[in-house]
C-alpha cells in the first residue's frame, strides 16, 4: 500500500544513452495523483523516451522510476503488474488492425484482467459511448478516421482502469480538422481527475489543462513551471524561443 | 480517411511467382493452356492410345496418394519447425537464438538430397517408424528452416508499435505474440508459404530414391518393368504438372479471399 503522499509518478536522476548517445540527462520529476503535466521540447529532446521508460517500454541506464510504488528500474519488478496500471497512448494509435474496435478493448481485460467477455464487452461498449463512437464497435481500425482510431485507443486503455495515461503526441499524426475531437475527449478525462503526462505541441491544451509544464532539450529538464509561468515569463532562452516558434 | 499507420506491405520471400494472380494476365492465359491442356492430353492418351497408357494411368494412384500424404503431412510440420525457428531466431535469449540460427544455416548449405539422406538414415538408426513417415519429417526438417525466415520476416514486418500497444496493456510478450503479432504474421506469411507447398509438393519426388512409393516412384517401377519410359514419364510429369497448377490456382483464390476479407 502506498503512502498518501507518495506521487504516482517518481522519475529521479534518469540518464539513458542509445549506444553512445545520451538522450536523458539526469532528468528528475514527480506527477501526483490526479495531477496532468505537461511535456513540451523540440523534436529529439528525450520526450518520448522519458515516458516510454516510465513503463519499461525503454530502460534505463542510471537513476530510479517509481510508479504506484513500483520500482519500474528494479529489473526484478514485474513490469506486467506496472504496465496494468498506467495506460499509454500513441502518436500512431497502434490499434490492433486484426480485431474490430470492440475486440481492441475486450482483449486486454480478458486476457490481462481475466473479466468475462460479458463483463468486458458491457465495459467497452461504456467506453465506446463514452468518447462517442459506440456505433463503430463492430467497424475494423482501417474503417476509421485517424480522430475515430485515437479515441478508441484512449478508451482501449480506460478500459484496463489505469490510474495514470501516457500520451505521447496523441495528436500529431492527426489532420488539423480531427485534433479538437481527440483533445476533448482528453479534456473530459482530465476534469474527471485522471492522472496525466502529456507530450504535445498542442498549446492550447497545455494552457487550459496542465497543472505543470515541463520544458525538455537535449534530453534534460531546463524548465518546469504552471502553465502561466511558462507562457508568460520562461525564463530559459532555449524555452523562450521554442514557445516563441509555436505559439 | 487518413492515413492507417498499421497496415503492412507484404513481404518478398520465396522463389519468385509460383502462383499466378489474376492481375498478370499472361501467366493467368498461360496457367488455363497448361492446366486443361495437360488433362485433355492424359484423356486423350488414356483413352486415345489405351494399350500403351491406360495401364500407366492405373498404376500410378497409389502414388499419387503418396505424394500427397508426403506433401501436405510435411508442409503442416514443416510450419511448426518453422514457427518455432523462427520464433528462436527473433528471441532475445542468446542460446535459443544461436540454436535456430545454427540449424537454418546448416539445413540451408546443405543440398536437400543429401539432407533427406541424411536424416532418414539417421532417424533409421534409431527409431523405427514407416519410411514415409521418417521421408515427412525430413522433409519438413528440411523446409522447416526456409519456413523459420518466412516467419521471421513475416513477424518483423509487423509494426514496433503493435507490440508495445500490447506490452502496454500489460500483457506478457506471449500473450502480445499470440494474440497480436502472430494473427497479423500469419496473413502475411500465407502467400510464401503457398510458395513453399507448391515447391515441396515438386520436390517430395526426391522421396522416391528413399523406400517411399511415391508417384515417381511408382513411375519407376512401372517403366523398369515395363520398358516404357517414354510413355511413363511423360505420364509422370503430366500429373505432376496438373497437381501443382491445381493446387497453385487454389492457393491464389484463397488468398484473394482472404485480401477481400477485409
Ligand atoms: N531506439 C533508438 N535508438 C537510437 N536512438 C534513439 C532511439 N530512440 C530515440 N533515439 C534518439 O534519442 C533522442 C530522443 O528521442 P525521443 O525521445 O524520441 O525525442 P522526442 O520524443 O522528444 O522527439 C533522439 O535524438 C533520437 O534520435
Ligand atoms: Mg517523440
Amino acid at each position: 500500500m502506498k503512502a498518501a503522499s507518495r506521487p504516482m509518478i517518481e522519475v529521479s536522476g534518469v540518464s539513458k544513452f542509445f549506444g553512445s548517445f545520451q538522450a536523458l540527462s539526469d532528468v528528475s520529476f514527480s506527477v501526483q495523483d490526479g495531477e496532468k503535466v505537461v511535456i513540451i521540447g523540440p523534436s529529439g529532446s528525450g520526450k518520448s523516451t522519458i515516458l516510454r521508460s516510465i513503463n519499461r517500454l525503454e530502460t534505463i541506464d542510471r537513476g530510479r522510476i517509481v510508479v504506484n510504488g513500483m520500482d519500474v528500474s528494479d529489473p526484478k519488478t514485474d513490469i506486467s503488474k506496472v504496465r496494468e496500471e498506467i495506460g499509454m497512448v500513441f502518436q500512431s494509435f497502434n490499434l490492433f488492425p486484426h480485431k474490430t474496435v470492440l475486440e481492441n478493448l475486450t482483449l486486454a481485460q480478458t486476457v490481462v484482467r481475466k473479466r468475462s467477455k460479458k463483463d468486458a464487452e458491457e465495459i467497452a461498449m461504456e467506453l465506446l459511448r463514452k468518447v462517442n463512437i459506440a456505433e463503430k464497435a463492430a467497424a475494423y481500425p482501417a474503417k476509421l478516421s485517424g480522430g475515430q482510431q485515437q479515441r478508441v485507443a484512449i478508451a482501449r486503455s480506460l478500459a484496463m482502469n489505469p490510474k495514470a495515461i501516457l500520451f505521447d503526441e496523441p495528436t500529431s499524426a492527426l489532420d488539423p480538422e480531427m485534433i479538437g475531437e481527440v483533445l476533448d475527449v482528453m479534456k473530459n478525462l482530465a476534469r474527471e481527475g485522471m492522472t496525466m503526462v502529456v507530450v504535445t505541441h498542442e498549446m492550447g491544451f497545455a494552457r487550459e489543462v496542465a497543472d505543470r509544464v515541463i520544458f525538455m532539450d537535449h534530453g534534460r529538464i531546463v524548465e518546469e513551471g504552471t502553465p502561466e509561468h511558462f507562457f508568460t515569463s520562461a525564463t530559459h532562452e532555449r524555452a523562450r524561443l521554442f514557445l516563441s516558434q509555436i505559439l | 480517411m487518413s492515413e492507417n499507420p498499421t497496415t503492412h506491405t507484404p513481404i518478398a520471400v520465396g522463389d519468385g511467382a509460383a502462383i499466378p494472380h489474376k492481375s498478370d494476365a499472361g501467366l493467368f492465359t498461360a496457367w488455363r493452356i497448361a492446366f486443361f491442356g495437360s488433362i485433355l492430353l492424359c484423356l486423350f492418351l488414356a483413352f486415345g492410345r489405351p494399350d500403351q497408357y491406360l495401364a500407366i494411368f492405373k498404376f500410378i494412384p497409389d502414388g499419387i496418394l503418396v505424394t500427397f500424404k508426403v506433401t501436405v503431412g510435411g508442409i503442416l510440420l514443416a510450419i511448426v519447425f518453422g514457427l518455432i525457428a523462427g520464433l528462436g531466431r527473433i528471441s532475445s535469449n542468446r542460446l535459443i537464438n544461436g540454436a535456430a540460427s545454427l540449424y537454418v544455416e546448416i539445413i540451408r548449405g546443405v543440398p536437400l538430397l543429401v539432407q533427406l539422406f541424411y536424416i532418414y538414415y539417421a532417424l533409421g538408426r534409431f527409431v523405427k517408424i514407416p519410411d514415409i513417415v521418417s521421408a515427412i519429417i525430413a522433409m519438413a526438417f528440411c523446409y522447416g528452416a526456409y519456413m523459420a525466415e518466412i516467419f521471421r520476416a513475416g513477424i518483423q514486418s509487423i509494426p514496433k508499435g503493435q507490440m508495445e500497444a500490447a506490452l502496454s496493456l500489460g500483457m506478457s510478450r506471449r500473450q502480445a505474440m499470440r494474440q497480436v503479432i502472430l494473427p497479423q504474421a500469419f496473413k502475411v506469411v500465407l502467400p510464401p508459404i503457398g510458395n513453399e507447398f507448391i515447391a515441396l509438393l515438386k520436390d517430395s519426388s526426391l522421396v522416391s530414391i528413399l523406400a517411399v512409393a511415391d508417384l515417381l516412384r511408382r513411375g519407376r517401377e512401372y517403366a523398369s518393368e515395363s520398358f516404357n519410359y517414354f510413355e511413363t514419364y511423360t505420364v509422370i510429369a503430366l500429373v505432376y504438372l496438373i497437381m501443382t497448377l491445381f493446387f497453385s490456382k487454389l492457393i491464389s483464390m484463397m488468398e484473394e479471399r482472404l485480401n477481400e476479407g477485409r
